[in-house]
């Protein structure tokens, strides 16, 4: 175990183990992270697409399904019950191990120790453990694919009972569901040795000058988001592992006494069905931050670099995310409104639901009023930040409606809360990925990405993400129900043309990520190399080090800070800006008068 | 972070800063002199922040399972059970530890700051200068014999046929003693890891104090997890 007391300070490793694989450097960490995140992304996105073409045309048999299960997809066409195991793990695997891992654990991990001028994070071991736990993780989640009669079917949510009650509730019930439950718990540990480091090296290890306030808003976001991962996995382990004694010890935390499911009454008795909600939803809606808030921070980033000027507010931009922290632990019962809840509750949990878009909306202001007269540098990443606010903006507002209960009991088993939730968390914290991705590739890699095919790659992207989920609101309101796998009803088969249209798009954007995945791939080992250290003319720590960093961050001499993080169009100045590092003196306007 | 910190900066009294704004950068508002003396050298090393974010992590972890059994209790009242005497015994070893490691660390602080102070000589002279490690043995020991004496709990009830299923009472039981036994293992963990480090006199303060804050709430956690399966089993 690492010397917890000792400076992070280490030795550049020479063995290629310890220097790519068992690394403790932040920075092949934070590499590792994103290889995983971008993994797990494309896992998702098949998923999704074969959901899609069931969907549109559900006897259509997709060549090579049968692979994945041959139970599951005899004859190459789903089954219901291997529709809602696939669904599962879109969405499990999408919300755990991208939107977590990657605008938080990857980017995260590779530029909070530079942006506040550290040589690494405090405990670097625990920095290791916690990427290799994260991949077991995956490993074990996946490896329900191939065990069993494959994945639970619960959903992303796995609620109780049918989560708890084994295998006589369907295929993937039982080991399926502990398979689940045991890759959540890794996955929990890892993020918790992370958030652990995110928090110590922000409070800690910065460098000379780098005050609270001077730090980026990237890094900011990154703290913010620390803390509520330490909060929030840390209440999701010890459900998971109630789940998994459920599952395996003949327990009965979550089964209520005289269950009948399949004509089979279970053994279970003095449970409480509505405690696995409480739990998980106390983790799920602060989870729903953990997504979003790291790219508003990069989003903020990206923007300010770009529009050669800061935000209207640093510190109402600061102190608006740090609400949406705080607020995200007290709105999560509007996740269970119609479980059943006294309506006294529904509106202790509506208010603070309906408050909390007030930070929201400070933030989009914020943004919008500095965006507001920006002569803004249109390039790949400042249009995926653009993006981001764009579907921020229309998944929060549907949010709105969802905060009130007499809406939201009719809304909620159907596609508009899908719609709703892929724009304000999925496709949002995406673009985010994206733009912090076109952004840092540089600094990452030390080559650029291809700008041509990053604008491409944008634009399919953003018409398509409205082509998929808008129809999704639509279809809410027409009260198609969300979790089926075929639409049989009268009411519903007229609005299977617009389920064909979706999963055209659908289609559609996954191809522009395939575009995206190109171009990595390819910059990553003969794109252009980047012209200098700083190519965006950008102002904090990252930019004033070597592309790449050196194994220590900034060689031998380290940064002092001194100036606040964003200097643009500074009068008086040699350039258009001033980095955090320079000791260049301005005096202001102000201070002249 | 001193440690990072290879060139110190300079500071000019005489134009002192209008001090980090926290605007970002408007240019009016932070001219290139800010002040440097904000983050100061004595930033607490991360063992001590460190040590203090972990036990967040497990107060949550365990107000979890409080929570749950709460809610639990809400939909149905439990069944009683009655807890093995052995766990009082045990709740008196695991605060004579924090009491013996709590001896040992100001031993150990004192020796240090004679160090520090340039009086090694007294130091070595002090005829019980072996006593710190000798109350980190002490503590250790106590720590084993609450693990033993969980373990005889557990057995016992198992001896009566109370199993973790037996009833949503004993699930409880188990889960929450065990959850518990399981952190005060890692709290063994880094008795023995000072106790090494003692032993060739490579040990840190703050690694002293991290693991004897650790180890503390371990007590704490077992004195309030005890009031609770009291009051709600």
């Amino acid at each position: 175990m690492h010397d917890m007391s000792a400076p992070a300070v280490h030795g550049a490793p020479t063995s290629f183990i310890r220097k790519h694989v068992f690394s403790t450097d932040h920075k092949v960490i934070g590499k590792q992270y994103y290889a995983l995140a971008l993994v797990a992304a494309f896992v998702g996105m098949f998923l999704s697409w074969i959901m899609r073409i069931h969907l549109g045309w559900g006897s259509f048999a997709i060549p090579g399904l049968h692979l994945l299960s041959k139970t599951g997809a005899p004859g190459d066409v789903l089954t219901p019950e291997y529709y809602l195991q696939l669904m599962t793990m879109h969405g499990t695997i999408m919300v755990f191990f991208v939107l977590t891992t990657a605008p938080f654990a990857a980017f995260g991990n590779f530029f909070l120790p530079i942006q506040t001028g550290a040589e690494d994070m405090p405990f670097p071991h625990f920095n290791m453990m916690s990427f290799w736990v994260t991949f077991v993780g995956f490993l074990v989640l996946v490896a329900s694919f191939f065990l069993g009669d494959g994945p639970t079917l619960g959903g992303w949510t796995q609620y109780a009972p049918l989560s708890a009650i084994g295998s006589v509730g369907g295929p993937g019930e039982g080991l399926g569901v502990v398979l689940w439950a045991t890759s959540i718990a890794i996955f929990c540990i890892g993020q918790l040795l992370g958030s652990l480091n995110f928090i110590t090296t922000t409070l800690d290890m910065r460098c000379k000058g780098m005050s609270l306030m001077r730090l980026p808003l990237s890094t900011w976001a990154w703290f913010i988001t620390s803390i509520m991962g330490l909060t929030a996995f840390a209440v999701l382990l010890p459900a998971c592992i109630l789940l998994i004694l459920d599952n395996v010890a003949g327990t009965s935390f979550f089964v209520a006494s005289n269950l009948v499911i399949n004509d089979q009454m279970l053994p279970h008795s003095g449970g409480s069905t509505l405690l696995w909600q409480h739990l998980f939803w106390f983790f799920g809606h602060p989870e729903v931050y953990i997504a979003i808030v790291p790219g508003m921070g990069i989003v903020s980033h990206v923007l300010i670099t770009n529009m050669r000027r800061p935000m209207l507010s640093h510190r109402v931009l600061i102190y608006s995310m740090g609400s949406l922290a705080v607020l995200s632990y007290m709105v999560y019962g509007h996740h269970m409104f119609v479980s059943g809840m006294n309506p006294i509750s529904s509106l202790a949990f509506s208010f603070p639901t309906l408050v909390i878009t007030i930070p929201s909306t400070i933030v989009v202001l914020i943004w919008l009023g500095s965006l507001y007269g920006s002569r803004l540098r249109i390039n790949a990443a400042s249009l995926f930040a653009l993006g981001f606010i764009s579907m921020f903006i229309s998944g929060g507002i549907s949010g709105f409606f969802l905060a009130q209960p007499s809406i939201d009991i009719m809304l909620h088993a159907t596609y508009f809360v899908v719609g709703h939730f892929h724009l304000v968390m999925g496709v949002a914290a995406m673009f985010g990925i994206f733009a912090g991705t076109y952004f840092w590739f540089p600094k990452m890699v030390g080559r650029m990405m291809n700008e041509t095919l990053g604008k491409i790659h944008f634009w399919m992207s953003f018409v398509g993400a409205y082509c998929i989920f808008m129809p999704f609101h639509y279809l809410g309101i027409a009260s198609n129900v969300r979790r089926y796998q075929a639409f049989t009803d009268d009411y519903l088969i007229p609005l299977i043309p617009v389920h064909k249209f979706i999963t055209i798009a659908a289609l559609f954007t996954g191809f522009a990520q395939l575009i995206f995945l190109y171009n990595l791939i390819h910059s990553r080992f003969w794109g252009a190399h980047a012209p200098n250290d700083n190519p965006w003319e950008g102002t904090s720590l990252e930019w004033s080090t070597a592309t790449p960093p050196p194994h220590n961050n900034f060689g031998d001499k380290m940064p002092v800070v001194y100036h606040d993080p964003y200097q643009y169009s500074v009068e008086g100045a040699s350039a258009d800006y001033i980095m955090q590092a320079s000791p260049e003196n301005v005096h202001s306007p102000d201070e002249e008068k | 972070m001193a440690t990072t910190v290879h060139e110190p900066p300079k500071i000019e009294i005489d134009r002192l800063p209008s001090h980090g704004s926290g605007n970002g950068g408007w240019r009016n508002l932070v001219p290139a002199d800010g002040d440097l003396r904000r983050v100061k050298d004595s930033s607490p090393p991360p063992a001590s922040t460190g040590i203090w974010v972990g036990l967040a992590a497990i107060t949550m972890t365990f107000a979890a399972f409080t929570s749950a059994l709460i809610v639990r209790q809400g939909t149905a009242p439990l069944v009683h059970i009655a807890l093995p005497p052995v766990l009082y015994l045990n709740t008196l070893l695991i605060i004579a530890s924090s009491i013996s490691l709590e001896a040992a660390r100001r031993r150990i602080a004192a020796f240090m700051g004679a160090m520090q102070n340039g009086v090694q000589n007294d130091v070595q002279n002090e005829p019980n200068r072996a006593n710190p490690a000798r109350w980190l043995y002490i503590t250790l020991l106590l720590g084993l014999l609450f693990v033993a004496g969980q373990t005889f709990a557990w057995m016992q009830l198992r001896s009566q046929g109370f199993g973790l299923a037996t009833n949503v009472s004993y699930s409880f039981f188990y889960v929450l003693t065990v959850a518990h036994a399981l952190h005060v293992f890692g709290g063994l963990g880094g008795l023995v890891r000072v106790i090494r480090k003692l032993n060739k006199s490579v040990l840190r303060r703050s690694t002293l104090d991290a693991t004897s804050r650790y180890w503390h709430f371990m007590g704490a956690l077992w004195v309030y997890l005890l009031l609770l399966l009291w009051m709600k089993l």
